[in-house]
Parts: structure tokens; C-alpha cells; sequence
């Protein structure tokens, strides 16, 4: 079963441990079989005139150097983190000249994710591996959205794990399946949505980002969802200043929310928060089913 | 247990549950208590009991714990993730916190006591066992529960009892939905005794005169044809 964790930090102090808070929440969803793992975080936004695109290409032949002095050459205020295969660019050129010129000459390499303030890292492998391999303990920022995907719809790549992204600076996890995944993706195609994987999931966070820019509440927007969405889920959202969570109306997946004056952390099981500072004297809840719960940096 | 009162402590981190279960399971003579500390959301702790013993779990449990109880006494000193006491058989088991959805799933005999609130889908297919929850209990529970009893002394919600079967269940606040076939029927003195009983072993101080009976209708019990698959 997919695993979901979710960390947002109340006191500033403890931002720069938001990584190191973390890997154990995503190591405790291990025996929920998984084959994939990722991570979102919100760090500290750029300035309003730059954008963060998240990359990631599966080629380990990849040249991240010529890549990258071909995005300098090309675009304005350029700079490329690297870490293994994804990397974090910054830049103040526009992001969809940025996704459009890389789908042009570098189809193999994903845009993750955009905006001020998100960085995204995905891949297969166990939580563990996933997390050093891309140093998630290092992760500083307010609040960050993590998942361990255990696939049963569609295959087991990269592409496919989550987070999921759409637009800027929102993200989506998901612990459950959708039985009209294809529906989703038809209808949000015909509205312009370019989808980047097979996955039931992309359908969902997709399909809520659409009702957002229409300017639907996110609570609206759900209430829209439990009526198109056919199937099961508990969703973990984060914004550039909130994390958000819902459960189908038949809670068929579970969550657990531990909330002290530090932090608010939310988990698919109690063990992956059992290790956080003061959890003992946290108030620790599950959400109802259909209720949505959010919380704001 | 001839007077005998050794305590028996495990430390999940340290010692791994299959320890904790081993030793459950195996020769328990001169033992009665058994504490397991930092339990910190470990699935199946304490299953498969098979022993009059006393188990303290000092903590939150996960997944299953307590499940498939006959004679233990297993407290859990937190809340219960999914299923616990799931398919018990004899014993008690109480739950200090809150428990997760699929409470007492098909338990067979026993108790089970939930101090906090339940989720949903408590006491699925309730074979025997008794149920007492001292808070809510959450949609779709006691669904298609075949014997035995559930005390819920919070409000119930959702498609509650829905295709009962002879199971009984006493709720003493808001039912939001009644599920198919369920409905509510007069109390009877013996239901009023059984209540206070159920009460009374929880040690809870309400009266059974605020409680109200749910029971089957039996409707679905024989094929009707002309109910055209609606019910």
C-alpha cells in the first residue's frame, strides 16, 4: 500500500531540521511494501520576478554540464543544482518557455515541478534509498509533502512515482486507486492539460489544480471531486503555504495527524510519527472521511 | 493464576515483536503480566493470544493488535489502527485511546471496550463478541453483523446496521443514517438489563433509559421479488 507522510513546521527555529524530521516519517512507511519514493519540499520562495523548475532525466549517460550550459546560453538568470539525475533550476526566463525548450531538444528529461517555492525529487527504489540518494535530510524549508508509492495501475518508473505537480507551487500524494483515471485525463486534455504519465494520480492532482485556477476553494474543489473521482483516496496537498488532507467518504485509507505548537505531522500510519520531538504530548487525531483538513504556515 | 505474579517487560526498541509474540505464544506458566513499551504504531502486536495473561501495550498499537484473541486481557494504553481485536474469540480487550477503522471486525465472543471514539466499519460482521465504545462510532458499522452486542455511547454515523443480522445494537445518541434493514425498536426489560450490564463492566455511568435499541427488520432474510434489487 502507498504511504503518505506530510511535515509542516509552526516555530522557524525548527526549519532547518525539516529534512532531518523527515527521512524517518518516509523510512517508517517501508513495510507498506513500497517500490517508489519521493518528496516535495517548500523552501524559503525565490524572488517574484524567478521561478524553480524541478528535472529529472532517467538517462545516466545524461550530460547535466552541456545540458546546462545550453539552458545558460538560452535563458536568463540561469542557475542548475544538481543532485544525482534531477536537478533544481532557477532562472528568471518564463517557465513554459523553459518546459516547451526542453521538450523540444531534451524530450527525455521531466519537469517535475514549478514555482517560487517547491523542489521535487522522485525515483524507485525503497524510502531509505530514495532519501540518501537525494539527501532529504538536508531539506530546510516550512513544510514538505513526502509518499512511498506501492504501484497497482500502472508501471513502476520514475514518471509514475509521486509527488505530482500541476501549475505552480501545488502538489499532490495519493494512498488509493481511481477506477476513471481515463475520464480525468480526457476531459482535462480537451481543456489544454498536458499529462506526463499514465499515472491514476496525475488525473486527480491535475483535475484539482484545474478547479483551483477556475478559483474554486480547495474545499469546493473537492466537493467536486468526490462526485468525478470513482474510487478511493486519501490526498496529502501542499501549497506554497499549506499542506491540506482528505479522505474518500468511505475512509477506505488511512492517515493520522499528530499537531503540537512546533508542528503539524501526518502520516498514513502513527509509526512513522513516533519518533517526533514531543509526539507524546501531541494531540493525535484520524481525520474523518470527506472532511478537509488544512493547515497554513 | 496460583498467586503467581510475574511481570514480563519487552521494549519494541529493542526487542522485536516477533520476541513480544514468541513469548506470547508460548509457555506462559508463572507469568500474568506482560508489559510491552514503546509499542510506537507496530502492526499485530499481541495476536494469536491463546492464554488467561495480561497484557499492557504502553503506547499506540498499528495494524491488528489484539487480533484473534481467546482468554487474554489486552490493554492498549493508547489508540488502535486498523482491525484490532479483529476476529477475537474470547477475552477482553479495551482500547484507552481512539481505534481505527474495522474495530472487533467478525469477533466471535469476548470484549471488546473503546475508551475514545471508533471508525468506521466497527464490528464488521460481528459474530458474537460485545462491543462497547465509549464515543462515536464511524459510518458503515456493524455492517452485516450476524450476533452478538454493541454498546455505543456517542452517536453513530452513517448506514449504520446496515443488513443486520441478529446482532443487537444499543446507541445512546445521534444515528445519522440507519443502513438497510435496520431500524429502531422499542427496549425491552431484557434490554435494559443488558445494557446496565455492559455498562457496568465498562464502568460507565450512563443509563440504559438513554440508550435505544437497533435491531433487523428480517426483511432481507427472504427474497423478494418484487423489491426490483431495491432495498
Amino acid at each position: 500500500m502507498c504511504g503518505i507522510v506530510g511535515l509542516l513546521i509552526k516555530k522557524p527555529a525548527l526549519r532547518a531540521q525539516l529534512g532531518e524530521l523527515m527521512v524517518p516519517m518516509l523510512i517508517g512507511m517501508t513495510e507498506r511494501g513500497p517500490d517508489s519514493s519521493g518528496m516535495a519540499v517548500f523552501t524559503q520562495p525565490v524572488p517574484d520576478e524567478k521561478r524553480k523548475i524541478s528535472l529529472y532525466c532517467g538517462s545516466p549517460q545524461f550530460d547535466w554540464q552541456a545540458f546546462k550550459s545550453a539552458l545558460t546560453e538560452k535563458f536568463k538568470g540561469v542557475s542548475l543544482e544538481l543532485r544525482v539525475n534531477h536537478a533544481v533550476m532557477t532562472t528568471q526566463s518564463s517557465p513554459d518557455e523553459v518546459r516547451a525548450w526542453v521538450a523540444r531538444h531534451h524530450p527525455d528529461v521531466h519537469v517535475l515541478s514549478v514555482g517560487r517555492s517547491i523542489d521535487l525529487y522522485k525515483d524507485v527504489g525503497l524510502p531509505a534509498e530514495v532519501a540518501q540518494r537525494y539527501e532529504f535530510s538536508k531539506a530546510v524549508g516550512s513544510h514538505l509533502v513526502g509518499h512511498t508509492r506501492m504501484a497497482t495501475e500502472s508501471a513502476v518508473t520514475p514518471e509514475n512515482a509521486h509527488p505530482y505537480t500541476a501549475g505552480e507551487d501545488w502538489c499532490l500524494v495519493h494512498n488509493g486507486s481511481l477506477a476513471n483515471p481515463g475520464m480525468l485525463r480526457r476531459k482535462l486534455e480537451k481543456l489544454g492539460a498536458r499529462f506526463e504519465s499514465d499515472c491514476d494520480t496525475e488525473g486527480a492532482c491535475r483535475y484539482l489544480h484545474w478547479r483551483l485556477e477556475q478559483g474554486e476553494s480547495l474545499e469546493t474543489a473537492l466537493d467536486h471531486a468526490f462526485e468525478d473521482f470513482d474510487g478511493f483516496f486519501t490526498f496529502l496537498m501542499g501549497t506554497a503555504d499549506k499542506l491540506a488532507l482528505v479522505r474518500d467518504p468511505f475512509a477506505c485509507k488511512p492517515a493520522v495527524v499528530a499537531e503540537t505548537e512546533d508542528y503539524v505531522a501526518i502520516a498514513s500510519e502513527f509509526r512513522s510519527l513516533a519518533h517526533l520531538p514531543g509526539v507524546r504530548n501531541a494531540t493525535v487525531f484520524e481525520p474523518k472521511p470527506a472532511e478537509v483538513y488544512s493547515w497554513t504556515v | 493464576m496460583d498467586g503467581v505474579t510475574e511481570t514480563k517487560r519487552f521494549d519494541l526498541r529493542s526487542d522485536t515483536l516477533r520476541d513480544v509474540n514468541k513469548f506470547l505464544h508460548g509457555d506462559l506458566s508463572g507469568i500474568n503480566t506482560v508489559r510491552v513499551e514503546n509499542p510506537d504504531g507496530a502492526h499485530s502486536i499481541a495476536v494469536g493470544l491463546n492464554a488467561p495473561v495480561h497484557v499492557d501495550i504502553l503506547g499506540h498499537a498499528g495494524y491488528y493488535a489484539a487480533g484473534m484473541n481467546q482468554l487474554a486481557n489486552v490493554v492498549v494504553h493508547g489508540n488502535a489502527g486498523p482491525g484490532v481485536a479483529e476476529n477475537m474469540m474470547s477475552g477482553i480487550v479495551e482500547v484507552r485511546g481512539f481505534a481505527s477503522g474495522g474495530a472487533g471486525a467478525s469477533a466471535h465472543g469476548g470484549r471488546l471496550i473503546i475508551r475514545g471514539d471508533a471508525g468506521l466499519r466497527c464490528g464488521i460482521s460481528l459474530k458474537g463478541a460485545d462491543i462497547i465504545v465509549a464515543g462515536d462510532v464511524g459510518s458503515f458499522s456493524a455492517f452485516m453483523a450476524q450476533a452478538g452486542r454493541m454498546l455505543i455511547c456517542g452517536d453513530a454515523g452513517d448506514g449504520l446496521g446496515d443488513s443486520l443480522y441478529e446482532a443487537v445494537l444499543y446507541v445512546r445518541g445521534e444515528i445519522r443514517s440507519l443502513g438497510s434493514d435496520a431500524r429502531v425498536e422499542p427496549m425491552t426489560a431484557a434490554d435494559h438489563a443488558a445494557v446496565k450490564e455492559m455498562l457496568e463492566v465498562a464502568g460507565l455511568r450512563h443509563s440504559s433509559s438513554e440508550f435505544k435499541r437497533v435491531a433487523s427488520a428480517r426483511s432481507l432474510y427472504h427474497w423478494n421479488a418484487d423489491a426490483n434489487q431495491e432495498y
